[in-house]
Formats: C-alpha cells, structure tokens, sequence
C-alpha cells in the first residue's frame, strides 16, 4: 500500500519534472534555430487567429448568459445597478481566462497533440532528428513562445465581447440604463484585475501547449494502445489533462492574487 | 585522420526477450559503400538507427571519424559534427508539405543559404530525380516509387559526408532501381561520401557496393567484398543468396 503510493507520487513528480524539461528545452531550442519570426508568426496564426470566431462566439453568450442570470439576482436586493461591476469583474477575473483557455484547448490543443503524434509515428519526428533539427524546437518552442501573446490577446477578446453581451441583455433587453451599466464597468475594473487576467492567461497558454505538446510528442512511450488509436488516445488525455490544470493552476494563482 | 570513417564495436541491443543485435563489428572505409543484407526482420533497422543515434544501443561503440557517438536521446546534434544523412525505409517524408519543400527542409533550417541558392539546388535536384512536374504536390499524391525519390533527395541535398540508406531501391521498377543505385555511386564518386545501404536487390547493389555484410542471428557472419560472397563455405549464406537469385543470374 504505501509502496504503491509512493511509487505513484514519485511517477507524478517525475512526469512533471518531464514536463517542465521539455518545456525549457523546447524554448530554448527554439531560440538556436533559423527562421524563428517565420515560425513564430505562423504558430500565432494556428493558435491565435483560428480560435478568435470561437473565443467570440463563447464570450457573447457568456456575457449575454450572465447579464440574464446576475440581473434577476442583483434585483432581488434592489442593486441592477450592480451589473457592470458584476459582469466585468467576473468575467475579467475569472471566466475570461478560464474559459478562454479552454476553447484554446479545444480548438488548438488537440490538434497539437493529435498532429506532433502522427508525426511521431510517421517517424517525421526521427527525420527531423537526424536532419540535426531539434524537434522539439522546430515543433513546439514557436507554438509556446506563440502561446504567450495569444492567450491573454483572446482572453482580452473574450472579456470586452462578454462585457458587450452584458450590456445586451441587461440595457437593450432588461432595464439597466447604459450609461449606469458602462459607468459601472469602467469605474469598477481597477488595473490589478486585468493584470491578473492577463497573468492566468499566460500561464494557461503554457500549461496547455506544453501538455499537449507533450502528449503528443511521446505518444509511442505514454499510450496504452499503438498506431492511430494511440494518437486519439494522446489527443484526448491531453485535453483532458490540460483542462483540468487549467482549472487548478486557476485555483492556485487566484489564492495567490486575492 | 583514421581511414576508417564508421567502426562499430560489441553493439548490442535487445527488446524485451528479443536479441536484435547481439555484438556487431563493423569498420567502415571513408568514402565506401557497403551494403548490408539479410532477412526481413533479422535488425538491419535497427543497426542504421543505432548508428543514428535514434535507439538507444544496450552496449557497445560506435566510432564516426574517430569521435564516439554519444549515444542519448536529448539533443538533435549530429553524432559527432559530421554531416549525415538518414534515408528511411518508410520515407518519413513530411506529408503536409509539398515535394519541393521537403526536400529544401534541411537546407532551409541548417544552412544559411540564399533563397536563390536554395531554389537552385532544389531545382537540380528535382531534375535529376524526375521529379520536376510534381514539386508542388504532396507526398501521398505520388506513387511509392516517387516517394522513394524523394526521400532520396531529401536524403542527398545536404552534400552529407556519411548517408545511411535503408531500402532505397525496394518497390521501384528495374529501370528507377538502377538509376536510383547509379544516383547513389555518381554522387558517391561526386561528392565522396561514405555510405551503409540496406538493400534486398540482391545481384544489381553489388554492381555499386565496395563491401558486403551479412547480418543474421545479430551479427555480421560475413563482411568482405562482393565477389567474396560466393566463395564463402557458410551454406545458410548460400542458401540465402541461393533464395536470392544470386549465382543463377551469373551463369545465365
Ligand atoms: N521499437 C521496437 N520495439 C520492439 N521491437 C522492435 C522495435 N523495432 C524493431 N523491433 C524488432 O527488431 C527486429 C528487427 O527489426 P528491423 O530492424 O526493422 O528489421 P529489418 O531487418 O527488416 O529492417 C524485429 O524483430 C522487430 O520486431
Ligand atoms: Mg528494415
């Protein structure tokens, strides 16, 4: 019994321990190689640019959902006036990232891991290696470094498009006057909660990228089963897994800026 | 400066209860070709990518130009500093990327070339493996034999000082076969590099090797030159040569 917890909490610790070399590595290497701008922009196109119709359309009915259900709480103590306050800090601190990142995961993560998986198993991967090309470099490092700037640019997104659905529902739908509700937005929101945001924001990009990454890039070594099967299987656990540490990492950097 | 390029010592490598290699000696000559032969599935495979540096041997040593191969999985330095080239038996070709692409890859990421430079090579290259109509398709919109080729150049661009070529010439027809065999000794004698050649084609790779080495049971049975081959007294090396048509297409 305490042999197999033991066991397994050293296998946690190493796989972390896994996880973050792979990450440094991958930066670094990255940094060695030729034609980093190239890479770079197009990894920011991949992870950036083909997750904005999605962050839109989930920030709208965010803020849309939560002009509805924080307006009738908030009348029943008399305070609809509250709602701006309520809709942007809840959003700029909380749902924004969160939610942001894992639309991300969704719409990039499984892709990076699925995709670095076939390459693995079409020995693309070894191809690169013997091409004295660090695959890890050439593969991961301009999604990561992308990863950086592209989060909290979504999640900025996501923020002003839910505070936007707030707004709809909450003056055009129900009676809050506009200018009380952008009052409100805008004398609530201090610097601090944005910069926090866009904190949780960075740190998911780099959680989720590097654990799908990773699961895809070792699939031949983590998967139980081989061929196709194990990359779907890479593809799901890395979303599973970069969701959940996309809630924990939450949970921990929230305590740390309250 | 030792002439021997590649020399392999007691490599060793099993997987789970299976013993792939079981002690390989190998001396490789600068600028020779030596062709390894043997079943399918008996670890000519596994012994280039030992050498490769893509798994991990159990024991042994491998020496390219007189340096050892630090044998590790961490970083994509080339063994030794030397410039090689990997030829893979199932191509590994980057399949969303076009042939023209493929090939200029290692160019474009490890020389500081001119694109014009580039697009020259790449021109060339392409040329002289037939390739030219389809330098903007996709791997899997070519025939195998295609794609061979261009794993062939992907392989050659560099200008490698040492290529490892695993199958080059299976699945072409007879007329691509040889021309891929005389692309191969032309760019030998060109550009002086060392080759190690898997190949089944078993009387028309000998036209080109220096050397010839048998693998079989995880060693080297024989290794000597070609016409060596029929004087050996090994019978299960007869036999195989028998089952491979070599000897008959001699006397006929
Ligand atoms: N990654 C691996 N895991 C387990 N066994 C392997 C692996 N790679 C190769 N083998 C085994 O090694 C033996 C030699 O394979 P290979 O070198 O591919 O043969 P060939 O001589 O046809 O190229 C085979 O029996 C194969 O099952
Ligand atoms: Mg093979």
């Amino acid at each position: 019994m305490i042999r197999t917890i033991g066991s397994s909490t050293l296998c946690v610790v190493a796989e972390f321990g896994g996880i973050a070399n792979f990450a440094v590595l991958s930066i670094y290497e990255f940094c060695c190689q030729r034609r980093r701008l190239a890479k770079w922009v197009l990894a920011v196109h991949e992870i950036g640019v083909r997750c904005v119709p999605i962050v839109a359309i989930v920030g709208l009915f965010t803020g849309l959902v939560m002009g509805l259900q924080l307006y009738y709480t908030l009348a029943r103590l008399g305070a609809e006036a509250a709602l701006g306050d309520a809709v942007a800090l809840s959003l700029i601190r909380e749902l924004g990232p969160v939610l942001t990142a894992l639309m991300i995961v969704g719409q990039a993560g499984s892709s990076l891991a699925s995709e670095i998986g076939i390459q693995r198993n079409d020995e693309q991967i070894d191809a690169l290696q013997t091409m004295g090309i660090d695959a890890r470099g050439y593969l991961v490092g301009p999604r990561l470094c992308a990863s950086f700037i592209c989060f909290p640019i979504l999640t900025a997104c996501f923020d002003l498009i839910g505070i936007f659905g707030g707004y709809l529902t909450g003056s055009v739908l129900l009676n809050v006057d506009a200018g009380v509700y952008w009052n409100h937005v805008f004398s609530s929101v201090q610097f601090a909660d944005i910069y926090g945001g866009f904190i949780k924001a960075a740190v998911f990009g780099f959680l989720t990228i590097t654990i799908c990454a990773y699961r895809g890039f070792y699939t031949h070594l983590k998967s139980s089963s081989r061929g196709v099967r194990g990359v779907s299987e890479s593809a799901t656990r890395a979303v599973v897994f970069s969701s959940v540490a996309v809630l924990a990492a939450d949970y921990l950097i929230t305590s740390f800026l309250i | 400066m030792s002439d021997k390029f590649l020399s392999i010592s007691g490599l060793k490598k099993h997987f789970g209860n299976n013993r792939v290699l079981d002690g390989i000696d190998l001396e490789i000559e600068r600028a020779s070709i030596t062709t390894i032969i043997g079943k399918s599935g008996i670890g000519k495979s596994v012994l280039l990518k030992c050498i490769a540096n893509l798994v991990l041997a159990d024991e042994g040593k491998i020496q390219l130009d007189g340096r050892p191969i630090i044998q590790s999985r961490k970083t994509a330095r080339q063994p030794g500093g030397v410039c090689f080239s990997y030829m893979f038996q199932n191509n590994a070709l980057f399949d969303s990327m076009t042939i023209s692409e493929n090939i200029s890859m290692p160019l474009l990421e490890t020389t500081s070339m001119s694109t014009h430079e580039l697009h020259d090579e790449v021109e060339g290259m392409l040329g002289r493996l037939e390739l030219g109509d389809v330098s903007s398709s996709y791997p899997a919109e070519l025939s195998g034999g295609m794609r061979k080729r261009v794993a062939l150049g992907r392989a050659l661009i560099t200008k490698p000082q040492i290529v490892l070529f695993d199958e080059p010439t299976t699945g072409l027809d007879p007329e691509r076969k040889f021309s891929v065999l005389e692309m191969i000794a032309n760019y030998r004698k060109q550009f002086g590099f060392t080759a190690l050649l898997v190949s089944h084609d078993i009387p028309e790779v000998f036209e080109i090797s220096d050397r010839v080495a048998w693998l079989d049971q995880g060693t080297l049975r024989f290794i000597g030159k070609p016409e060596e081959l029929e004087l050996s007294a090994d019978l299960e090396l007869s036999r195989f040569l028998d089952m491979a048509n070599y000897g008959r297409n001699k006397t006929e």
